[in-house]
């Protein structure tokens, strides 16, 4: 009789459609953790001494942190001595061009429909290809080069602009900032590194695709983005990652900085990874700490967000606004679907005069899902004529899933100003039988409803990510609501 | 076009309808009055598919198919069109993106080709003249933040788009001042054609005024008790739904 409740277990029921293997020979670390895998791996990449310090410092502290258990998700422990925290391509000569690629790496990605051949000759984007830990094609460097825009691998950076590195890394989310920063900072493998100089306005979408690949990797990727005074950046991260039945953890580390007045960055996510299967087993761990600090006047950050992937989800891009008249946005979709867990949300800290900020999050749980939104906005006493404003809806497929907010706020001073909305709905018979009376299919109407309530966040997305957003949170609500 | 044979349906186990026996043929208006509770809108929404309701004896068939066997969505897009007594409201779609999705539907089910985007807009401009519905409604959300007339006029908005075949209005009138009343009749007027039809269901009369039904049928506790010409309306409307009732236990206990 209940047609909602059939139409969120079919969607429920359909399969992750990115999974699957690809056969590239790894080279990875024995597994477990301890300061010899620490040198390993700094070794492995040809690090500094300095670099190697700050890991080893990073790892000493780690080892006197306790894992956090107050997120809203259970999950069994997690054994950091069964991970590898290594693994990498076998090292090639560096590629020129796509040709060089391995052709088995090049059809994962057309699987995946984002064949960087298409991305470079279509969309003009640039690609800095993560596949597991190493970036294995990066392309429009040259062009972004005559602008002097930096845009290559970590580890390319740790060796070409080390000063860069060295001053920056660090400096959002510090080594010991948090168990998984913590981890993160001693282990990491890879990453991007993006610096736009002043005045200068990136005239691409800079875009990563992240990718966990050899089975039983831990994935700790590290991203530092610097934009100088007067210049603006929009970035894109997106990932789907391939059918696995043991839990992986991801647990990477994202720091912004906006260090001059007007500087601007724009960091959008798109994130599906394996989502774990019908029952809950498999699926990753996703504890990513994202951060961006305005140092600048008027410097403006913005995370946009849509997470449809990973069994745990653990993350909450957040905003230092430190200079005057800055700005912090955080816009976000977040879906649960199965067994799946999320505990996202933003943290807006206030610190200079006039700042302003503003979170939208859309939590969708079917399923048996559960989402909680967790937010902290903070306004300290300078931070005068303040304002921030939040807005958390929540919708509901189905009676077996949840939704949950917890929102924290902290006002230091009287000429700020703090709103925070909160709903939660759900999709009603009412609306799915009024679109199929109007001629839609069931699966149709749900992917209309859900977009037209993520479309606040959709639309912060550039255009040709937006799309496949909707074409993803199609694909991970599909079969769930009738 | 459409035959009702001894319809009976249920929503919770309780019985609404009785056994229905109504035939509409192509070009015709019906009317379907009756007091509160009698079951007309059960009525339309069993036709139109909701499964809430259970038809739980007797058959309906459209167009010589079993109505009843096929998915609400099948109706529509074979022409069964039901424009709600209640529009629900859909936040952050797009009127006009709605309906182009749907028209597609509509399409796709009859083989054809989407609508070129051009085409539609054409095709809705001229169809916004129709109903003269304001075409800031186009681009808001669905039925969200419109006023209860303009819910009911974008209905008959949805239905001059759609082309159906067999249209159920259901209380179209309820929440009309006189004004939007006569441009919504209007409307349906000039949708009128000799091969499609229209099911009026409606409390009262007044709408029958301007959209004049070529039967008129009286419907009491799930049954038509009676049914006539369109002077039937203007005689219920005189002497009320009771001398319907006391006429149709006469006959019963007869």
């Amino acid at each position: 009789m209940n047609t909602e409740t059939n139409t969120i277990e079919q969607l429920a029921n359909s399969e992750y459609k990115w999974g699957f293997v690809t056969d590239i020979e790894a080279d990875a670390a024995p597994r477990g953790l301890s300061e010899g895998i620490v040198r390993f791996i700094s070794a492995r990449k040809n690090e500094p001494e300095w670099l190697l310090e700050w890991r080893l410092r990073a790892y000493r502290h780690w080892l006197t942190m306790t894992e956090p258990r107050w997120p809203n998700v259970k999950y069994t422990v997690i054994d950091y001595q069964d991970i590898i925290y290594y693994s990498a391509p076998k090292p090639k000569k560096e590629l020129k061009s796509l040709d060089e690629v391995d052709p088995e790496l090049l059809r994962t990605y057309e699987k995946l429909g984002i064949s960087l051949q298409e991305q470079e000759r279509l969309s003009g984007v640039a690609v800095d290809a993560v596949f597991d830990s190493v970036s294995v094609a990066t392309t429009f460097r040259e062009k972004l080069m005559e602008l002097g825009i930096i845009f290559c691998s970590f580890s390319e950076a740790v060796h070409n602009h080390p000063d860069l590195v060295r001053k920056y890394l660090g400096s959002v989310v510090p080594a010991n900032d948090n168990f998984f920063a913590a981890l993160n900072s001693a282990v990491f493998s890879d990453g991007s590194f993006c610096y736009i100089p002043k005045g200068v306005r990136c005239p691409m979408e800079l875009s990563t695709y992240f990718r966990i690949n050899a089975a039983d990797t831990g994935q700790f990727e590290r991203t530092l983005i610097v934009a100088e005074e007067n210049s603006y950046v929009s970035y894109l991260e997106g990932c789907t990652a391939p059918m696995r039945d043991k839990n992986q953890l991801h647990a990477a580390v994202v720091e912004l900085i906006a260090v001059g007045d007007n500087a601007q960055i724009k960091y959008s996510t798109v994130q599906n990874w394996y989502p774990g299967d019908k029952e809950g087993r498999g699926g990753i761990y996703n504890f990513v700490t994202k951060r961006g600090k305005c140092a600048g006047e008027n410097s403006k950050i913005s995370w946009t967000q849509v997470e449809t992937g990973s069994a745990i989800t653990w993350k909450y891009p957040s905003v230092l606004l430190q200079g005057d008249n800055s700005v912090g946005e955080f816009y976000s979709v977040a879906v649960v679907n199965n067994y799946q867990q999320a505990d996202t949300g933003s943290k807006m800290i206030h610190i200079g005069k006039n700042t302003r900020s503003t979170i939208v999050s859309k939590g969708i749980s079917a399923g048996r899902g559960q989402n909680s939104y967790r937010g902290l906005v903070s306004v300290k006493k300078g931070a005068s004529h303040s304002r921030n404003f939040s807005q958390c809806d929540s919708l509901l497929l189905g009676d077996k899933c949840g939704a949950h907010t917890f929102p924290y706020i902290e006002v230091k001073n009287t000429s700020s100003k703090v709103e925070h909305e909160a709903s939660t709905s759900k999709i009603g018979e009412d609306q799915i039988f009024y679109c199929k009376q109007r001629g839609l299919s069931t699966e149709d109407a749900v992917n209309l409803i859900v977009n037209g309530f993520c479309k606040e966040v959709f639309r912060e997305l550039p255009m040709e990510f937006a799309v496949e957003a909707q074409k993803l949170l199609g694909v991970s609500l599909e079969g769930s609501v009738g | 076009m459409l035959e009702i044979r001894n319809l009976h349906a249920s929503v919770n186990g309780k019985e609404i309808l009785n056994g229905i026996n109504l035939k509409v043929q192509a070009g015709e208006v019906h009317a379907i009055m009756g007091p509160n509770g009698s079951g007309k809108s059960t009525l339309a929404q069993v036709l139109a598919g909701r499964e809430t309701y259970e038809a739980t004896e007797g058959e309906v068939l459209y167009e010589g198919k079993d109505l009843l066997a096929m998915s609400p969505e099948d109706r529509a897009r074979e022409g069964v069109f039901l424009a709600f007594q209640y529009p629900v409201e859909i936040p952050g779609v797009s009127n006009i993106y709605f309906l182009k999705a749907a028209l597609n539907a509509v399409r796709k089910h009859k083989g054809l080709e989407e609508v070129d985007a051009v085409d539609f807009l054409q095709l809705v401009k001229q169809r916004t003249k129709l109903v003269e519905i304001d075409e800031s409604l186009l681009n808001r959300p669905v039925n969200e933040g419109f006023s209860g007339g303009e819910k009911k006029r974008n209905e008959i908005f949805h239905m001059a788009v759609l082309e159906p075949k067999l249209a159920i209005l259901d209380e179209t009138d309820s929440g009309l001042d006189i004004d939007a009343l006569r441009i919504v009749a209007d409307g349906v007027n000039k949708l009128r054609k000799k091969d499609n039809a229209v099911i009026v269901v409606t409390h009262y009369q007044r709408l029958l005024n301007y959209i004049v039904p070529d039967f008129v049928h009286v419907l009491v506790d799930g049954r038509i008790v009676k049914s006539g010409g369109k002077e039937l309306a203007l005689e219920l409307e005189e002497r009320g739904y009771e001398w319907v009732k006391e006429a149709d236990r006469v006959a019963i206990q007869a």
